[in-house]
């Protein structure tokens, strides 16, 4: 019997096989993480550490506007940065793939171009979804977190989280094909990210910043994510002067989009003709 | 089975290929030999389809590596300098992972991923996750990964690279019985000896140019013909044994006082040998070693491509 197929030739069969592919490459990042369970528990002690930092150490120092509770102000912050950190995650990801070669073995497999990176932000969003979820549980249990929307808008919050996520592990997996081995993609990502939380509104409110400082905090997407979260689900918020922090949920839902519409091409071009050295 | 033609590759100002002609026939073994940098892993590289070449034409398998490299994928094997492999996964988990990207079905995938350890004797460490596995093994794997569809051409970027020498011999074996089922291959190496063992034809390149191709032993005609050794027992000897030689032969001995040795080149083989070993023996000079030997590939290597050296 024979091994060796041909290429598909309708659309139809090649997006069979591009679907296929990419459910293939997903179920690869789905044994990893089984054959590495501590890796997704590892992931939440730094959320933890930060809610617990934030939560009764600094934020015993920080009044909320009309006395909210700082508590149920911070946790839509900190799911906010477990999103964002998802570029860490991946850009690591693809550049170990490609200091072993994986990624050149890939390309020399009759697989669909864009599979490879679809295939891995499919396994890479499933994995935030669930760090998310085990961080809301945290944030019940630890800082006496609730949501106090509707079930459909704590669900529309928690999508639009993870849409967030969506969008920032595309860039991820940009950078990790520019770099050489997973230190350096830590390095190219966590060094502008981490900062970048905190230029945001997510752990305090931006009433106080520096006039120079505010407009970057106002457009940061980090802030819209997260002022679209608190509305969601019902958690004080602080005063939005800004057009982006007045229509939070619109302003999320196009930032991620500009940053997909940007990053998506821009990686799968790079994946296509790059090779590991 | 694989054949180029004026085959180009330019990286900004560098000709990483400068017009490459290469024809390596259905079944048979071709060795890439060259220096660091001479554009073996970039001519590689553009037969997998991995790189678009700049200009000229390569056929592999039939297939235009350019137009035809959809369908070109589904026939050609890849072992690279790297084990490409994934460290956390175990190894059949690993080629049943790649059986899948060939499009095969679960089950045959899976059948193919147990036939293949079991043939590179890995059944044993099959279940284990890569990161255990020692040098040779992760060689091993990588191969069977390349080898999932028996792919009629098989490329090995310095296959052997880091293995400690029975791991390198089992692997020659391995190369030695594929090729005995018909596969072609092309192999990259740094390992003079590896292109002497294994491949029928050999291609030196040197700065993205063919500086020779042939057999290795067309290769070490090139270069010149036999040398006669001489190693002798004391430095008295060797002094002695520099004249005798002067007077029998017309070539001049490379001397090596060091070793208390020389080597002289010579065109009539043993009866230059015969003529050495007379004198010598007349002459009552202590010789500890004598014999007729031919160029070795290194030889070859180093006289085609120091050219470039400089």
């Amino acid at each position: 019997m024979t091994l060796l197929l041909e290429p598909p030739v309708t659309v139809l069969d090649r997006l069979r096989w591009g679907v296929h592919d990419t459910l293939v490459i997903a179920g690869r990042s789905y044994a990893r993480l089984r054959a590495q369970p501590g890796e997704l528990a590892g992931a939440l002690i730094f959320p933890i550490i930060m809610t617990v930092l934030f939560g009764y150490v600094f934020g015993s120092a920080i009044k909320l506007p009309g006395g909210a509770d700082y508590r149920s102000y911070l946790m839509p912050g900190i799911f906010m940065q477990v999103m964002a950190l998802g570029v860490v995650a991946s850009a690591t990801a693809g550049a170990e793939d490609m200091a072993r070669g994986v990624i050149d073995r890939f390309r020399v497999q009759p697989i669909a171009r864009a599979a490879v990176l679809a295939g891995r932000s499919v396994a890479e969003i499933s994995r935030g979804l669930l760090s998310l979820c085990m961080m809301a549980l945290c944030g019940v249990l630890i800082a006496g977190w609730r949501p106090h929307g509707t079930p459909l808008e704590t669900l529309a919050g928690f999508a639009l989280l993870a849409l967030f996520g969506y969008a920032m592990l595309w860039v991820g997996t940009y950078i990790g094909l520019f770099v050489r081995n997973g230190a350096q993609a830590d390095a190219a990502t966590f060094s502008w990210v981490f900062p970048m939380t905190f230029l945001a509104n997510a752990f305090v409110p931006l009433d106080g910043l520096p006039g120079w400082l505010r407009p970057l905090a106002d457009w940061n997407p980090m802030s819209a994510v997260v002022s679209a979260a608190r509305l969601l689900f019902g958690n004080p918020g602080s005063a939005a002067a800004s057009w982006p922090l007045r229509h939070p949920v619109v302003a999320t839902l196009g930032w991620c989009l500009a940053i997909l519409v940007v990053f998506v091409p821009l990686a799968v071009r790079r994946y296509r003709t790059t090779t590991s050295r | 089975m694989i054949r180029t033609e004026g085959l180009r590759k330019r990286y900004g100002a560098v000709e990483a290929l400068d017009g490459i002609d290469l024809d390596v026939p259905e079944g048979s073994v071709c060795g890439l030999l060259g220096p660091n940098g001479a554009g073996k892993t970039t001519l590689v590289r553009v037969l997998t389809t991995l790189l678009r070449p700049d200009g000229g034409t390569a056929r592999v398998a039939g297939c235009d590596v350019v137009a035809d490299a959809a369908r070109l994928r589904h026939r050609i094997g890849l072992a690279g300098q790297h084990a490409a492999l994934d460290e956390v996964l175990t190894g059949h988990q690993n080629l049943e992972l790649f059986g899948r990207l060939y499009h095969l079905p679960r089950r045959t995938a899976r059948r193919r991923a147990g036939e293949l350890l079991d043939r590179f004797g890995l059944t044993d460490a099959g279940g284990r996750p890569v990161r255990t596995y020692s040098g040779g093994m992760r060689r091993r794997l990588d191969l069977a990964a390349s080898l999932i569809v028996a792919p009629p051409v098989l490329f090995l970027d310095e296959p052997t690279t880091g293995l400690d020498p029975r791991s390198r011999l089992a692997l020659w074996d391995m190369l030695r019985e594929l090729v005995a089922e018909g596969t072609t291959l092309l192999l990259t190496t740094q390992y003079l000896d590896e292109a002497d063992h294994l491949a029928r034809q050999i291609v030196v390149i040197d700065a993205g140019r063919v500086a020779a191709a042939g057999s290795p032993s067309q290769l070490k005609a090139k270069v010149g013909g036999d040398r006669v050794d001489v190693a002798f027992r004391e430095a008295g000897d060797l002094a002695r044994g520099v004249e005798v030689v002067r007077g029998v032969l017309p070539g001049e001995p490379d001397i090596d006082h060091g070793e208390r040795r020389l080597a002289v080149r010579v065109d009539e083989g043993v009866a230059a040998l015969v003529k050495v070993a007379t004198a010598l023996d007349a002459a009552g000079v202590g010789v500890e070693d004598l014999g007729l030997r031919r160029p070795t590939l290194d030889e070859v290597f180093l006289r085609l491509t120091e050219a470039n050296a400089a």
